[in-house]
């Protein structure tokens, strides 16, 4: 089903020009990068995530919507 | 023949007070509406919504639910000016934010393309980081999540609207979009720490709302959910449009996914608009086969169709794909506009990759990105689905600010692909699409904030100097109303009182619904 021949979103001229390539393969640099950047990742995570990750879980109650 | 047509996302935020669980999410939302409005110079206290042409009560099968069997939260139209907590304003972008039941919600203006409808959704969360901000002035402040339940048994929505054809038969679409339904999520899932409404059971799923749905069709959007949502309250012609309300999709923050939820579903409903779609993809128990599916992050779970054949996911999207790009083969024959093939690139794109290793669309699809954060970090200290530290990266991922919501954190490395431009998403925080009505509510709002003294999806009401009487502006076609409809129009208004007569003077002026544009084909100016 998938034997069509692929083609590669191209990015849109009025990207800025630090935005990723939208065309990340799974070989591509970009997707690599992100493998073995998963330290870097769960770093920048432990930087930010609440400090006492249970009481913050037991405080986040909401009233239901639609 | 394309993807573009009238359509917008609501989204409730998900809110809470740091440290103070019980706070009333009532006056909590209202609070956030009111700061971020007193912050633009916009009078939230004064009445600012017209409901005269709200239907919620209205179903699509053709009848009218009574008012005494209705549930208190189905009665959206009711308006008490008494009570703080019902803020609500229209802002200059064209959008309404307002307070919906216990959560802030942000209605986009309507847009035309998905791309825009990526766009004006992403202004909505730095509007309500806006409001963030302002609160936190007085500590602890508030914080808002751009998520859709809280893991213990309460959901509140992202609700999509798609604008079409009247002369669809209702029927059709239930038909053919439920089995689209119960497969759409493994491409614009937001991911879910937790199986179960209240998480009872450890694990991790691919939608946030999946185990919240309870029936195939149905009129109720807050208990007893349907996979197809039955309200018909068009906010347009009645007689030749319907606004399909999609209530089962998840907020997202994937610009790709986002774009896929809009555009994939906008191109389904053209096919069966077109009645192109002759085969029979019904699937077999929709509701627990939505929940397999969203169970299954393996993406290995078949559906059963009712013809017996069992598919993937990923294959049965494969095959809307397929009939899709047959579709638009048949109508025009090569090249469809750029936003019609940008959205069958990145379907095709996604596909792929989710039937490879379902990992490799860890950039484009939100419920991926954060399972590959989230498996990182349970190699990393070694702990399980239950452990209360992976559900509170699930919480924090949504969280609407900058220097906390993680993933906002990740994507400002560069780690997801991003469609639109920063820049353009600040526009669209105060200006509206110049394509559809929002331009111009928005523009009435911005040029004659004092004049304008209420409006709504399909009206703006004028209180001009020394008239007798409040004037109202019907916009019943979602099409006029644009910046080459009137824009030249509210640029040459010195005052709102010279802009109505400019109106009045113009044919094409959105205060004459009874010629609407292009009964034929909607989707099109």
């Amino acid at each position: 089903m998938a034997s069509q021949e692929q083609t590669r979103p191209q990015r849109r001229d009025d990207g800025p020009d630090d935005t990723p390539e939208p065309t990340p393969p799974p070989a591509a640099g970009a997707a690599r990068k992100a493998d073995t950047d998963i330290d870097g990742i769960l770093d920048e995570i432990d930087g930010v995530l609440e400090s006492n990750a249970e009481e913050f879980v037991r405080g986040f109650v909401q009233k239901g919507g639609q | 023949m394309t993807v573009r047509r009238v359509m917008g996302i609501e989204t409730e935020y998900g809110i809470s007070v740091p440290g103070n669980p019980t706070a009333n999410p009532m006056l909590l939302s209202g609070q956030v509406v009111n700061a971020y409005a007193t912050g633009r110079g916009i009078r939230a206290a004064r009445a600012s919504w017209d409901y005269a042409d709200e239907q919620p009560l209205r179903d699509a099968r053709g009848f009218e639910m009574g008012r005494h069997l209705a549930h208190p939260s189905q009665l959206t139209d009711e308006f008490d000016v008494e009570d703080p907590t019902l803020a609500n304003v229209v802002l200059t972008n064209g959008a309404r934010l307002y307070v919906d039941h216990a959560h802030p919600e942000y209605s986009s203006p309507e847009v035309t393309t998905p791309r825009d409808g990526v766009i004006w959704d992403r202004a909505g969360e730095l509007i309500m980081r806006e409001a963030v901000r302002r609160l936190s002035v007085q500590p602890p402040g508030v914080n808002l999540y751009k998520n859709n339940t809280d893991g213990k048994g309460s959901s509140y929505g992202t609700h999509e609207n798609y604008l079409m054809s009247r002369r669809t038969p209702f029927g059709d679409i239930v038909r053919h979009l439920i089995p689209f339904f119960v497969v759409r999520q493994v491409m614009c899932g937001a991911g879910r720490v937790g199986i179960g409404t209240d998480s009872r059971g450890a694990g991790y799923q691919i939608a946030s709302r999946s185990d919240f749905f309870e029936v195939e069709v149905g009129l109720e959007t807050t208990l007893k959910r349907p996979i197809i949502n039955t309200r018909d309250e068009p906010h347009a012609v009645a007689d030749l449009y319907r606004r399909l309300h999609v209530i089962i999709g998840d907020a997202n923050h994937c610009d790709v996914a986002g774009l896929l939820k809009l555009g994939t579903t906008s191109l389904v409903l053209g096919m069966i608009e077109d009645g192109f779609i002759r085969e029979d993809l019904a699937v077999h128990r929709p509701v627990a086969t939505l929940q397999a599916v969203s169970h299954d992050p393996t993406l290995q779970t078949k559906v059963e169709l009712a013809g017996g054949s069992k598919l993937t996911a990923v294959q049965l999207l494969w095959r809307y794909f397929e009939l899709a790009g047959q579709w638009l083969q048949s109508r025009y024959a090569g090249e469809p506009d750029s936003d019609t093939a940008e959205v069958m690139r990145w379907w095709e794109t996604v596909l792929t990759h989710l039937e490879g290793d379902p990992l490799d669309a860890r950039q484009e699809v939100d419920w991926v990105a954060k399972m590959a954060v989230l498996q990182g970090y349970q190699d990393r200290y070694d702990c399980g689905w239950d452990d209360p530290r992976l559900r509170a990266i699930d919480i924090q991922w949504s969280d609407v600010r900058a220097g906390k919501g993680i993933f906002h954190t990740l994507e400002s490395s560069g780690r997801y692909v991003r469609l639109v431009a920063e820049d353009d998403v600040v526009a669209a925080v105060t200006t509206p699409p110049e394509d559809t009505r929002a331009w111009f509510r928005g523009q009435c709002l911005a040029k004659f904030p004092t004049e304008v003294v209420a409006a709504s999806w399909d009206s703006v009401i004028f209180d001009l100097p020394g008239a007798p009487t409040m004037q109202r502006v019907p916009t019943l076609d979602p099409h006029r109303g644009t910046r080459a409809h009137v824009g030249a129009i509210i640029d040459a208004a010195p005052d709102a009182t010279s802009l109505l007569a400019g109106l009045a003077s113009v044919r094409e002026a959105p205060t004459a619904p009874t010629a609407p544009t292009a009964p034929d084909d909607p989707n099109l100016p």
